[in-house]
């Protein structure tokens, strides 16, 4: 038995039949790219899917903000309650994530933000109907443990020695930087500075500031109201007067174009509903003020 | 012999070739998307954004510091590692393999556990209170952690590559121990080691996770670039994107770099390696 038999197969390589290999080659590599291309194309443009007929499941797409997990979660069992069919799928993350996931194509029916800016913008570009502000979020001091006996007020945070606060770009650090100067109007123009001395780090999160005053890192931080229904006993809340404190405002949206547009004006319906704000209370955001409602 | 199947004969390395290509086409993909998405006028714009040079500036100096550690303890790691037989060893390089599998976020609360003020070590390092987060050595340590792994792996095998022969023979000859690693293992293992160190290196300067956790992010202080990028991902997309592609051009000259002189040591090490 021969094994290397091949040369009765293949004839001899001169150069001609090479160049055919290499031009076959080059076809076969050529047919390989636009086969993967038309996946790829296949992939990023998913058709949107016809609405389910008759009863078979229907699944809610709902992006929100990070700080919206519990509340919503919660809110989805009780969606449950009237439709059953329904389940709720959620994407929580940062804003600005979402927002950018929403804007890259995903596939979204309700769109809750915890800024009212990157709403704004998602309504300027015709992405989304028209908002509704449901809920209102309180920052707060946060002290580690080993501080709870010395800051008692917003006019004690300049003695915590490593204080983290949200960075400017991210919503809790905005408005953590306009209560600062709000504060500095009160408790001395240099108040803003002081605290600023004591920065250690401009989280990119508000998770983040929470996790390392939490663990003692830090001594102090500025974090929402709302957190701190997941957060341990290892700190103590300083509530923040309400004349220097700037609230933030959770505007909702049903997206332009949402596949179940039905069942997204219902699950707004549900968050404006006195149940649904009964839920968000019970996990630290408020009803927004009637002014507010009625924009 | 079918057509087809005689070219699959003849050219089955294309066959392969084109395989591998759906990775490159993969992997090339969102790095093209970056490259595409950002014109010339927003990469200039995104190089003179106020983000941009101290975290560049930052990236460099603790990825170049968190190499040097990584070489000076993982190369004599890695050769004892190589050397060594037993269970023993086996457990310590499962071990140093863990930190390249678990998530850097957990990493970074991991590090706060162990080297943070309430940490298990603290009261071994630092008696005075005050811990090493939100300090740029905090961002070293963040990754050394991270990106030794890539290192140990890659240098361990290039050790168990080198041939014993020569160890034995160095050995009869009266060389010591120490000596014959430092004048025959580490010169055969060379290319091994640079490669290693280009893969720690990137992973290092990749790294975010572990860093924002528990170094924070500070300008100048402790935002290496990806923390730059992604806190200029909060306000301006483009921005981001800029620096993003910034990052990558770093990299991928720093590692061709590595290339160029991998191929070099290659060409001077002997046939057998």
């Amino acid at each position: 038995m021969k094994t290397h038999d091949s040369s009765s197969m293949v004839p001899p390589p001169d150069t001609k039949r090479l160049d055919a290999g290499r031009r076959r080659g080059l076809l076969a590599l050529a047919l390989g790219v636009v086969l993967v291309h038309g996946m790829l194309q296949a992939c990023s443009r998913p058709k949107s899917e016809p609405a389910p007929a008759g009863h078979e499941e229907e699944k809610l797409v709902v992006f929100a903000a990070a700080s919206l997990r519990e509340g919503f979660g919660k809110m989805a069992e009780e969606l449950k309650k009237s439709h059953a069919s329904v389940t709720v799928a959620f994407n929580f993350a940062g804003t600005q994530e979402i927002r950018t996931q929403l804007e890259q194509g995903a596939v979204v029916d309700v769109f809750a933000s915890a800024d009212v800016r990157h709403m704004t913008a998602l309504r300027d570009a015709g992405r989304v109907e028209a908002p509704t502000v449901f809920a209102e979020n309180e920052p707060v001091v946060v002290v580690a443990k080993e501080k709870a006996g010395s800051i008692h007020r917003l006019a004690d945070l300049p003695t915590a020695e490593r204080i983290v606060i949200g960075a400017a770009e991210v919503p809790i650090g905005k408005y953590t930087l306009q209560i600062l100067d709000k504060a500095s109007r009160t408790l001395g123009a240099d108040f803003r500075a002081r605290v600023e001395a004591r920065v250690v780090s401009r989280e990119l999160n508000v998770r983040q500031v929470l996790t390392k005053v939490n663990l003692g890192e830090a001594d102090a931080g500025i974090v929402y109201r709302s957190d701190l229904t997941s957060a341990g006993d290892n700190l103590s809340v300083v509530t923040i007067p309400s004349e220097i404190n700037v609230i933030a405002k959770y505007p909702i949206a049903v997206v332009v174009g949402a596949a179940h547009s039905g069942l997204a004006r219902d699950w707004v319906s549900l968050v404006l509903s006195d149940k649904g704000q009964d839920i968000l209370r019970r996990f630290g955001f408020r009803s927004p003020s009637i002014a507010e409602a009625a924009r | 012999m079918t057509a087809l199947g005689s070219w699959v004969r003849a050219r089955g390395h294309w066959l392969l070739a084109i395989t591998g290509a759906v990775l490159v086409l993969f992997l090339a993909a969102p790095l093209l998307g970056l490259a595409f998405a950002t014109s010339f006028g927003e990469l200039r714009a995104g190089l003179h954004h106020p983000l941009v040079w101290p975290a560049l500036r930052l990236s460099l100096g603790t990825t170049s510091a968190s190499l040097l550690v990584v070489v000076a303890f993982g190369t004599p790691l890695s050769w004892t590692l190589a050397r060594a037989a037993g269970r023993f060893a086996r457990a310590v390089e499962v071990l140093v393999q863990v930190p390249a599998v678990i998530p850097p976020a957990v990493a970074g609360v991991a590090m706060l556990l162990a080297f943070g003020r309430r940490g298990w070590l603290a009261g071994f390092l630092y008696p005075k209170g005050r811990s090493a987060a939100f300090t740029t050595l905090a961002v070293i340590m963040a990754e050394v952690f991270v990106s030794a792994p890539f290192f140990v792996q890659a240098t361990t095998s290039a050790f168990r590559r080198v041939d014993q022969n020569y160890l034995v023979v160095a050995r009869t000859l009266g060389a010591s121990q120490l000596r014959v690693f430092f004048r025959i293992a580490l010169p055969l293992a060379v290319p091994g080691l640079l490669a290693g160190a280009a893969m720690s290196w990137a992973r290092s300067l990749g790294e975010f996770g572990a860093t924002l956790m528990f170094a924070g992010n500070m300008t100048g202080k402790t935002q290496t670039l990806p923390l730059a990028i992604y806190t200029a991902f909060e306000s301006d997309l483009r921005a981001a994107q800029a620096l993003s592609l910034v990052l990558v051009i770093v990299a991928f000259v720093v590692l061709l770099f590595v290339r160029a002189l991998l191929a070099r040591s290659a060409v001077d090490t002997p046939p057998e390696y």
